[in-house]
C-alpha cells in the first residue's frame, strides 16, 4: 500500500513529465520526413547533413573551447569562494562576500548579461580592454555565474569533511597551502569534478549571457540554435538538439559514475583504516574485524 | 615562538589571496557592472558608439553631471512596461506555486526512498538542469504546436475535433517554465526533507495525530528553509526569463525579460534597457536578499 502513495505517484509522473519531451525530441530527430510532424521512417540523414554545415561546426568548436576554459576557471574560483565561506569565519565584508557568491545563482540572466556588456563597453572606452568582444568576454561572463554553482557544490562537501585530519596535518607542521593541496583537495576531488562538469554544461548551454557579451564573429552554438529555432521546428535542429542532449547526459552520467565510485572507494578505505586502528588499539588480535581488510589487501 | 606560530596559523599568508581573488573577481564582474547599469539608466539614447550620452564628463576642468530621469518617466508613462512587470510577477508567482505543488511530493518521495535508490533518483532530477534550457523548451515547441504530437494524440483519442491553440499562449509558457525549473525546486526541498527526523512523525502518530495533521504541523514547518530556497530559485530567475516566453509565448505574453531584450537588441535603446534592469532589480532585491540569507546559512553549515 505504501508503494503507491501519492508522493511516489507524483515522483514517477514528474519523471515522465521531465523525460518524455526529451525522448520524443530524440526519436523525431531520426525522422526521415522533412515535415517534422509526419513520421517518414527512420533515417540519420539530418545527422550526416550537420557535418557539412561548417558555420554550425565552427560554433560547436567555439562553444566547446569556451566551456573548457570556463570549467577550469570556475572550479578554481568557486573552490576558493567555498573555502572562504566554510573556513574563514571572520573577516571584513564577509556578508557582502557571501551575497556576491550566491546572488549569481538567482540573478536573471538578462540583467547579468546587460550589466556585463555595459561594463565591457565602459572598460574598452576607459582602458582600451577588451578591444573586441568574443571568446574572452563570454568566458568571463560564464566563469562568473558558474563559479557560484561550483561554490555551492564544493561548500556542501567542505562542510562534511572531518576537520581533524586537516588540523592534524597543521599540528604536524604542514603549511596551510600544503594541507590544502595534499589533504583538502584530494578529499573534495569528487565535488570538484562535479563542479567542473556542471560549469562545462552550463557554459555550453548558455544563450542569454553569450548573446549580450559576444561580438561579431563569435557566435556560440546556443546562439546558432536559437536563431534557427525562432523560425520554427526543423529536422536539422532536432538532430543538433538530440546530439547536445545525448552528449551532455552521457558526460553527466560518466562523471557521476566515476565520482560515485571514487567516493565509495574512499569510504571503504577509511572504514578499513578505522577498523584496523581500533583492532590494534583494542589488542583483540586478528579478530573478524580485520579479516575484510586483509582480503582486500 | 608558540605565539608566533599561533598567529601565523590564524593569519596564513595565503589567506588574503584566497579571499582576495574571488572577492575581486566578483566585485569587478558582478557588482561593478550594476553600478554601470545604474549610471547608464540616467543617460540618453544617442546615435553613436556606444549608443548613449555621457552622464558625467570632465571637460576644461569642470565636472558636469547630467542626471536624466527621462528613462524612468518614460517607463512609468507607457502602460506596456507596467503590464510587462506585472505579467512577469504573475507568471513567476503562479509557476513557482505549481513547481512547489509538483516538486514537494517528488522531493518527499525521494527523501523517503532507500539510500541506494536515492542517488539514482537524484541524478535523474539533476540531469536535466545540466542540459540546455533552450533545447528542452524547443522539445515542447514540437509537442505543443497545432499539428504537434499533443494535438494529434488528443484528436486520435477523439477528445477534441479541432487542434487546440496551445503554443504561443500563456499556457505553453507555464508548461515550459514548470518543466525547466522543476529540478531547482526539487533539489533544495530534498536536501531539507532528507534531514528530517522520522521519529518526530512517529511520536506524533503515537500521540494520535493524523498523517494530514502531522504533515502540516511538523513536516511543512521543518521544511521552511528548503521551501524558501526552492521558491526563490524558481521565482527570481523566472521574473527575468527570456527564452521561454520568446519561444513558447505569444503576443499576449508580456514578460519583462523579453521587453528588455527587445529594447536592447531591436531598438538599440541601451539607456531604457538599463532603466528596465534597474527597476527589475529593485523589485527583486528583497527576494534576492531573502535567498542569500538562507543560502549563506546553508553554505556555512549554520543551523
Amino acid at each position: 500500500m505504501k508503494r503507491f502513495s501519492f508522493s511516489n505517484f507524483m515522483l514517477w509522473a514528474g519523471f515522465a513529465f521531465i523525460y518524455l519531451p526529451m525522448l520524443i525530441l530524440v526519436i523525431y530527430s531520426f525522422n526521415g520526413s522533412r515535415l517534422v510532424t509526419v513520421w517518414g521512417g527512420w533515417s540519420i540523414k539530418w545527422y550526416v547533413g550537420l557535418l557539412d554545415n561548417t558555420q554550425l561546426m565552427s560554433s560547436v568548436m567555439r562553444s566547446l573551447e569556451i566551456a573548457c576554459y570556463t570549467a577550469i576557471a570556475a572550479v578554481a574560483l568557486g573552490t576558493m569562494a567555498a573555502f572562504v565561506l566554510t573556513r574563514v569565519t571572520r573577516f571584513k565584508g564577509r556578508t557582502l562576500f557571501g551575497g556576491l557568491v550566491t546572488a549569481p545563482l538567482v540573478m536573471p540572466e538578462v540583467i547579468t548579461g546587460l550589466s556585463l556588456l555595459l561594463l565591457f563597453v565602459a572598460m574598452a572606452q576607459l582602458i582600451g580592454w577588451p578591444a573586441e568582444r568574443g571568446i574572452m568576454t563570454i568566458w568571463i561572463a560564464h566563469t562568473t555565474f558558474c563559479s557560484a554553482y561550483v561554490a555551492v557544490v564544493v561548500s556542501s562537501r567542505l562542510r562534511e569533511l572531518d576537520l581533524s585530519i586537516e588540523e592534524a596535518a597543521m599540528d604536524l607542521g604542514a603549511k596551510p597551502w600544503k594541507v590544502f593541496f595534499l589533504i583538502t583537495i584530494p578529499m573534495i576531488a569528487p565535488s570538484l569534478a562535479a563542479g567542473a562538469m556542471m560549469s562545462f554544461a552550463l557554459s555550453l548551454d548558455d544563450l542569454v549571457l553569450a548573446s549580450f557579451v559576444s561580438g561579431p564573429g563569435s557566435t556560440t552554438l546556443p546562439m546558432e540554435v536559437f536563431s534557427a529555432v525562432r523560425l520554427g521546428v526543423k529536422p536539422e535542429i532536432n538532430a543538433v538538439a538530440s546530439l547536445i542532449l545525448l552528449s551532455v547526459s552521457f558526460a553527466t552520467f560518466l562523471v557521476w559514475f566515476f565520482a560515485h565510485r571514487a567516493e565509495e572507494k574512499r569510504k571503504k578505505a577509511l572504514q578499513e583504516a578505522m577498523d584496523e586502528t581500533t583492532g590494534v588499539h583494542q589488542q583483540d588480535g586478528p579478530d573478524n574485524r580485520r579479516d575484510p581488510s586483509q582480503v582486500h589487501a | 615562538m608558540n605565539i608566533s606560530r599561533s598567529i601565523s596559523r590564524r593569519m596564513p599568508k595565503g589567506r588574503h589571496l584566497v579571499i582576495g581573488v574571488p572577492f575581486l573577481w566578483l566585485f569587478l564582474f558582478f557588482l561593478l557592472p550594476f553600478i554601470i547599469v545604474m549610471k547608464i539608466s540616467f543617460a540618453e539614447a544617442d546615435v553613436a558608439i556606444p549608443p548613449y550620452t555621457e552622464v558625467f564628463s570632465w571637460v576644461d576642468n569642470t565636472f558636469t553631471l547630467i542626471v536624466n530621469l527621462s528613462n524612468y518617466i518614460f517607463l512609468s508613462e507607457d502602460a506596456l512596461y507596467l503590464a510587462a512587470y506585472l505579467g512577469s510577477l504573475k507568471i513567476a508567482a503562479i509557476s513557482t506555486l505549481l513547481c512547489l505543488l509538483i516538486g514537494f511530493p517528488m522531493a518527499y518521495a525521494i527523501a523517503r526512498a532507500d539510500k541506494a535508490k536515492q542517488m539514482v533518483l537524484l541524478l535523474l532530477i539533476m540531469m536535466p538542469t545540466w542540459t540546455a534550457i533552450l533545447i528542452r523548451v524547443y522539445a515542447w515547441m514540437g509537442i505543443l504546436s497545432n499539428n504537434g504530437l499533443l494535438n494529434s494524440f488528443l484528436m486520435w483519442l477523439g477528445v477534441i475535433s479541432d487542434p487546440l491553440q496551445i503554443l504561443n499562449t500563456n499556457l505553453a509558457v507555464y508548461i515550459g517554465i514548470v518543466y525547466s525549473y522543476l529540478p531547482f525546486m526539487v533539489l533544495p526541498l530534498f536536501a531539507n526533507l532528507v534531514k528530517h527526523d522520522q521519529s518526530l512523525l512517529e511520536a506524533a502518530a503515537d500521540l494520535g495525530s493524523s498523517t494530514y495533521n502531522s504533515f502540516w504541523r511538523i513536516t511543512v514547518p521543518l521544511a521552511k528553509g528548503g521551501i524558501i530556497t526552492g521558491c526563490m530559485l524558481v521565482f527570481i530567475p523566472v521574473v527575468g526569463e527570456f527564452v521561454i516566453p520568446e519561444l513558447l509565448g505569444g503576443p499576449e505574453t508580456l514578460m519583462i525579460g523579453k521587453v528588455l531584450w527587445q529594447e536592447f537588441f531591436n531598438n538599440r535603446d541601451w539607456p531604457v534597457a538599463s532603466a528596465l534592469a534597474v527597476v527589475m532589480l529593485a523589485i527583486l532585491i528583497i527576494p534576492i536578499i531573502l535567498f542569500n540569507r538562507h543560502q549563506a546559512k546553508e553554505m556555512e553549515g549554520r543551523p
